[in-house]
């Protein structure tokens, strides 16, 4: 009975229907791209909160970080699928996608700006106040700079977290690519050449970007 | 209503999926371990082909989504549901696992190495008493970080049909459709993953600062 799971014919029959894993990775990208912005727009909004002298948004920022990072994406994207449309809001699946996982990564991204700011040390904004610099000025053209290379590599490495997190859209029919790939070989059995493919297809996504953090957690040492 | 969820059955049903999430979770955490502690040890010492074959496996396994390996070792091992999603978190996370405690191992100055030597230990003496305990000391928030990664992750399995938490939540919501029974059970179902992973970290911060070593 045991077949070649990779038979010929099987790999015949996915390239016969490489516009359907084509179309998934599309998806894949498109959401990947809009989450980031969404994660790099909250995260430092989130984490310059983190750090700020007033307290209220000191724990606005923990809330957002301990619930997003303490509860599974999974169940942050199912409730966005099963439960807004209860209070007649109704988003589609990519918009989903985006923001859920926008929402999850971005409390990982605040965490890292926060650290990041915390890394220089505080003569730096003290400095920035006694020359005549606003609290925002001394922000954006003193510390935030300086944190920059610091937190670079831990938000591409979160980058690529997120690639691979677009695999949560399988879960509530989102068209991904995973979905894609799940749904094509439940249909026909043909897991090996399915699998392997899809794999090799998010690999070539997120190989050359954790190559990256690699080169910048390199250069960063060189450099301190 | 809700109170038709008050309901000792219903709640025992969500406790199960709870223990199967941390089953899950707790296996796989052990074995990630103890495959990441091997694997960043071969690239410690540069042990010849083990550390290519690690390089290679991290370099793969790190790129891949988690739910990929569950699909795999779900459809085309004959693994039991739980078995197949130990299985293949272990394997995603040990790669994870296995660069944390490599940053570990990087983090000793080679004098503590040298000073061993010197005092006649063998290499298997000098990774059990002097780098292990200390490697393990200096990464344990980013070790923790990744355990609750683990358990938060292990939500992808219901995936596969595994009732672990998240399935049983799933379950649930498609009996009892109500607005109010909705957001009761995915609050109780978040509730409750905050709890153990909140719990975990928090007990991990509290250990960590007990253990860090004060400066003379």
């Amino acid at each position: 009975m045991a077949t070649n799971p990779f038979a010929e014919y099987k790999w015949q029959a996915l390239f016969n229907d490489w516009h359907i894993f084509a179309d998934g990775l599309a998806v894949t990208i498109e959401v990947a791209i809009v989450a980031l912005f969404v994660a790099l727009l909250l995260g430092i909004l989130f984490g310059v909160a983190g750090v700020f002298p007033n307290k209220n948004l000191r724990s606005f920022n923990r809330v957002y970080v301990e619930f997003f990072q303490n509860t599974p994406l999974v169940i942050q994207v199912i409730f966005l699928y099963h439960a807004l449309p209860h209070l007649k809001i109704v988003l589609p699946v990519f918009a989903i996608g985006s923001l859920g996982i926008g929402l999850y990564t971005g409390a990982y991204m605040a965490e890292a700006v926060r650290s990041g700011i915390l890394a220089i040390p505080r003569g730096q904004l003290e400095a920035g106040l006694s020359q005549g610099f606003t609290y925002f000025q001394s922000m954006r053209y003193l510390i935030l700079p300086q944190a920059k290379k610091i937190i670079l590599p831990s938000i591409a490495n979160q980058g690529v977290n997120l690639i691979k997190n677009t695999s949560v859209l399988a879960m509530i029919a989102g068209g991904d690519l995973m979905y894609q790939a799940d749904s094509w070989s439940g249909m026909n059995m043909y897991y090996g050449p399915t699998y392997l493919v899809t794999g090799m297809l998010y690999w070539l996504l997120c190989f050359p970007l954790t190559k990256y953090v690699k080169h910048l957690e390199g250069s960063s040492e060189v450099h301190s | 209503m809700i109170s038709d969820l008050m309901n000792i059955y219903l709640i025992k049903f969500l406790l199960e999926g709870l223990l199967v999430t941390l089953e899950i979770s707790f296996f796989s955490i052990i074995l990630s371990v103890i495959l990441g502690t091997i694997l960043g040890i071969a690239r410690y010492l540069n042990i010849p082909v083990l550390k290519t074959l690690s390089n290679l496996y991290i370099d793969i396994v790190r790129n891949i989504p988690c739910l990929l390996f569950i699909l795999v070792a779900r459809f085309t091992t004959p693994l039991s549901p739980t078995l197949s999603g130990i299985a293949a978190m272990s394997f995603f996370t040990g790669a994870i696992m296995s660069e944390i405690i490599r940053g570990g191992l990087n983090s000793l100055s080679k004098g503590q190495i040298e000073a061993a030597l010197s005092q006649g230990m063998s290499t298997f003496q000098i990774i059990r008493y002097i780098v292990l305990p200390q490697a393990y000391r200096n990464i344990i928030p980013p070790m923790v970080s990744q355990f609750t990664t683990v358990i938060k992750d292990s939500a992808f399995v219901w995936a596969v049909g595994t009732e672990e938490l998240t399935g049983r939540g799933m379950i649930l919501i498609g009996k009892y459709g109500s607005t109010a029974q909705v957001f009761t059970i995915f609050a109780t179902v978040a509730g409750l993953y905050f709890l153990v992973n909140y719990t975990l970290s928090h007990f991990a911060r509290k250990q960590h600062s007990k253990m860090s070593v004060r400066s003379y």
